[in-house]
C-alpha cells in the first residue's frame, strides 16, 4: 500500500490533531489489514487513507473533506452547488487488474466517450481532453490527490482550470474477492460558461446515466475484451 | 444481400441490405445455408414487441457456414459448418460463469433501455428488437456473428441443416422447460401450446424421465403431432374443460409440473381469455396470460409451473395467490443456449431425437412475407418454416470488400 503525498499548505490547525489522525488512521489500518478478505477489513483499511493523509501533510485530501482549496474547486465544489454523480459496476476481476487498467489515465477515453484523450505527465497530473470539433473540445489539468493501490484513486481538476470537476474511485473486492466492485463519486460545477455547457451536454439531464454507461464500457471492455455494438454506426 | 426486414405490425419485406462486416475481434460473418421463422418472431409480427425500427432484419435461428472471422476469433475457420445460438453471450461474466449465457452482461448495447423496463438487462439476442440490442437477424444471406469464439457450435457432416437446426433456439427452449421442471421419475407433466416449442418440451420431458405429458392446444394436426411424434395424451381445449380433464387424469392430484410454450399472445375460451383480448386490443394491456394462469391454477401442490412461451410487459389478474397458496415454483427465462447445446447435439447424434420432425414448410427466403402470415394464422397446417437463401437460385454475390 503506498499514499501518494503532495506538498501541502501550511495547515492552520496544530500538531495534536495531525497526530490524533495519524494515530486513528494507522489503527484502522492495522484493525483493517488484520481482518484479510473481508469487506469490512478493507473498508477500514480504506477508511484510513485520509486520516494518514492528514496526519502526513496535515491536511484532508480535498475530495474526501468535501472543503477544496479555496481559489479553485472549493468554491465551485463543495456542499450543495456542485453536482455529484455517484455509480459502481462489478466485474469478474481480480481487483489489480481493475486498478492497474484504470490507473493508466490514458486508457479512460477508451471507455469514455465523451473523453478524446489523458497525458500523463508522471507527477500526478494529467491533461484531459473531451471529444469534439476543434474550438469545442475543453482541456484542462488535472492532479491526483489520493491514491492507495488497489483501493482507491482521487483527482481534481487544477485552480484556473475551465473545468472545475473532481472525483475519485474506490475499488473493493467483492464475492469472496473472486469480483471487484468499482465506485465512482464524481463533483462538477454547474453549468456557467462554455465548459459548463460542454459539462451540460456531456451529461445531460442525467449525469449519472452518462457515468453507468461510460462504467457499462469499462466493464465490457475488460471482461470481454471489447464493447458491443451491432452496427456500423452505433 | 437479401434479408427479411421489419416494416411494422404486420409488414414484412425482404429487402436488398448492406452486407454485414467484422466490427469486433471476436466476431463472425455467417453465410446462411438455413434459416427458420420462429413463433416468437411472430410477436414481432403482431406488434407485441417494442423498439422495432423499420428495416431491422429478422430471425434468431439460423446456420451457415464461416465466411470470415474477427482477429480475437482462434476458435473458428473459414469453412466451419456451425449452429448459431439465438442468445449472444461474452462466456466471461459472472452470469456466463454461471450457465446463466442467457443474461450475458456484456452482449446487449442497448441495455439501458432494458434497464428502464425490467431493472437489468438481458443479453442481447439476433433479429429481436433494439431493447435486446439492435442486432441485425438471420434471415438473411449473411450475419453477423458477436462473440463467435463462444457461441456458434460446429455441427459434424454427417447431420443435416434441417436435422441440426433447431440447436439454435427452440429444441434447446424446449428441453430447458423440461429441465426446469425437475422431473422425477413417474411424474406427469402437462405442456400448453402445441407450437415447436411445445413439441420438443414433449420429447424432452420423456428424455429427463416424466412418464406421462399430457399437451393441450386446439388445432387438431399440432395434438396429433404430439401424440404420432411426442407419445402425449392431448387435450383440445375447445372441446373439454382442461381443468376437469388434468384433475381427472392425476387422480385429482394435478399435474407435477406444467410448461407454459404459450407466451404473450394466449388465446381461450373462457371468460378471461376474452377479458385479455378486449384489454390488449385496446391497449389497456400488455400480455394476454390466459394459458400461464390456467398453468398456475392446474399445478399440484409444490409443483413447478415452467415459461418457455415469451413475455414482455405487465400480467393482469395474475392469480399470485394461487401460486403463493400452493407453494409452486415458477421458472422462466430465455433459455440458457451455451450450456443446452452441446449436450443437445449429441442426443442428436446418439439418435435420440431427430429434430427436423416439426417441419411442414420449406421456401425460399424470398417468400418469407407471405409465411409469416401464413405461419401465424396456422394456415395450411403450419407448424414450423425452414428457409433458404437462393433456393430458387438467385443469390446475390456478397458484395462490400472483407477488409476493413
Amino acid at each position: 500500500m503506498s499514499t501518494e503525498v503532495l506538498p501541502g499548505r501550511s495547515s492552520s490547525l496544530g500538531d495534536a490533531e495531525n497526530w490524533l489522525a495519524l494515530g486513528t488512521g494507522v489503527l484502522l489500518l492495522l484493525v483493517g489489514a488484520s481482518r484479510r478478505r473481508s469487506l469490512i477489513g478493507a473498508c477500514l483499511a480504506a477508511s484510513s487513507a485520509p486520516l494518514l493523509y492528514r496526519g502526513v501533510t496535515g491536511r484532508w485530501p480535498q475530495v474526501i473533506d468535501g472543503h477544496l482549496q479555496p481559489d479553485s474547486t472549493r468554491s465551485a465544489l463543495s456542499g450543495a452547488r456542485g453536482i455529484h454523480v455517484r455509480e459502481s459496476i462489478r466485474l469478474e476481476l481480480p481487483i489489480g487488474d481493475v486498478y492497474r487498467f484504470w490507473r493508466r489515465l490514458e486508457n479512460l477515453p477508451r471507455f469514455m466517450t465523451h473523453l478524446d484523450r489523458v497525458t500523463e505527465s508522471g507527477d500526478g497530473r494529467s491533461h484531459w481532453v473531451t471529444s469534439g470539433a476543434a474550438g469545442l473540445a475543453v482541456e484542462w489539468d488535472a492532479e491526483i490527490i489520493n491514491e492507495v493501490e488497489n483501493k482507491v484513486l482521487a483527482w481534481r481538476s487544477l485552480p484556473g482550470s475551465e473545468v472545475v470537476s473532481a472525483g475519485s474511485v474506490n475499488f473493493e473486492p467483492a464475492r469472496g474477492g473472486r469480483s471487484t466492485q468499482l465506485s465512482v463519486h464524481l463533483q462538477y460545477a454547474p453549468p456557467a460558461g462554455k465548459a459548463g455547457a460542454l459539462m451540460a451536454s456531456l451529461f445531460g439531464r442525467e449525469p449519472s446515466q452518462t457515468v453507468r454507461e461510460d462504467l457499462r464500457n469499462f466493464k465490457q471492455l475488460l471482461e470481454a475484451g471489447e464493447i458491443p455494438r451491432a452496427t456500423v454506426t452505433a | 444481400m437479401r434479408a427479411v426486414c421489419w416494416e411494422g405490425k404486420e409488414k414484412i419485406k425482404v429487402e436488398t441490405v448492406p452486407d454485414p462486416v467484422i466490427l469486433n475481434p471476436r466476431d463472425a460473418i455467417i453465410k446462411v445455408t438455413t434459416s427458420a421463422i420462429c413463433g416468437s418472431d411472430l410477436h414481432l409480427y403482431d406488434g407485441f414487441i417494442p423498439t422495432m425500427q423499420k428495416g431491422d432484419v429478422l430471425g434468431h435461428e439460423f446456420m451457415g457456414e464461416v465466411v470470415e472471422v474477427g482477429k480475437e476469433n482462434t476458435r473458428l475457420k473459414i469453412g466451419d459448418r456451425v449452429v448459431v445460438p439465438f442468445t449472444i453471450a461474452c462466456g466471461r461474466c459472472y452470469f456466463c460463469k454461471e450457465q446463466l449465457w442467457s443474461l450475458c452482461d456484456n452482449s446487449n448495447p442497448n441495455a439501458w433501455m432494458a434497464e428502464k423496463l425490467y431493472g437489468y438487462s438481458a443479453s442481447g439476442l439476433f433479429g429481436y428488437s433494439h431493447m435486446y440490442g439492435g442486432y441485425p437477424g438471420g434471415q438473411a444471406e449473411y450475419a453477423r456473428v458477436p462473440f463467435a469464439d463462444i457461441g456458434p457450435l460446429k455441427v459434424p457432416d454427417a447431420l443435416t441443416d434441417e436435422q441440426v437446426l433447431f440447436l439454435s433456439d427452440i429444441f434447446p427452449t424446449g428441453y430447458m422447460a423440461a429441465d426446469n421442471c425437475q422431473i422425477k421419475p413417474g411424474d406427469t407433466v402437462a405442456v400448453w401450446g402445441c407450437g415447436p416449442v411445445g413439441q420438443f418440451a414433449i420429447k424432452s420431458a420423456y428424455l429427463l424421465g416424466a412418464e406421462h405429458v399430457i399437451a393441450i392446444d386446439r388445432f387438431a394436426e399440432r395434438l396429433d403431432l404430439a401424440a404420432s411424434q411426442g407419445g402425449a395424451q392431448t387435450l383440445n381445449y375447445e372441446q373439454v374443460d382442461v381443468l376437469e380433464a388434468l384433475r381427472e387424469m392425476t387422480g385429482g392430484q394435478g399435474p407435477d409440473a406444467c410448461i407454459d410454450a404459450v407466451g404473450l399472445e394466449a388465446h381461450g375460451t373462457t371468460l378471461d381469455a376474452w377479458y385479455d383480448r378486449a384489454k390488449t386490443s385496446m391497449f389497456l394491456a400488455t400480455d394476454r396470460s390466459h394459458a400461464l394462469r390456467q398453468a398456475i391454477s392446474a399445478c399440484r401442490k409444490g409443483g413447478t409451473v415452467s415459461i418457455p412461451g415469451v413475455y414482455g410487459g405487465w400480467l393482469d389478474k395474475f392469480p399470485l395467490g394461487a401460486a403463493f397458496a400452493k407453494g409452486l415454483t415458477l421458472k422462466m427465462g430465455q433459455t440458457h443456449m451455451h450450456k443446452y447445446m452441446p449436450i443437445l447435439l449429441e442426443r442428436i447424434e446418439r439418435g435420440e431425437i431427430d429434430p427436423s420432425f416439426i417441419i411442414t414448410h420449406r421456401i425460399d427466403l424470398e417468400d418469407a412475407p407471405g409465411m409469416y402470415r401464413t405461419f401465424r394464422d396456422k394456415d395450411d397446417s403450419c407448424i414450423k418454416v425452414v428457409m433458404k437463401p437462393g433456393a430458387r437460385g438467385r443469390s446475390s454475390e456478397r458484395t462490400t470488400s472483407t477488409d476493413h
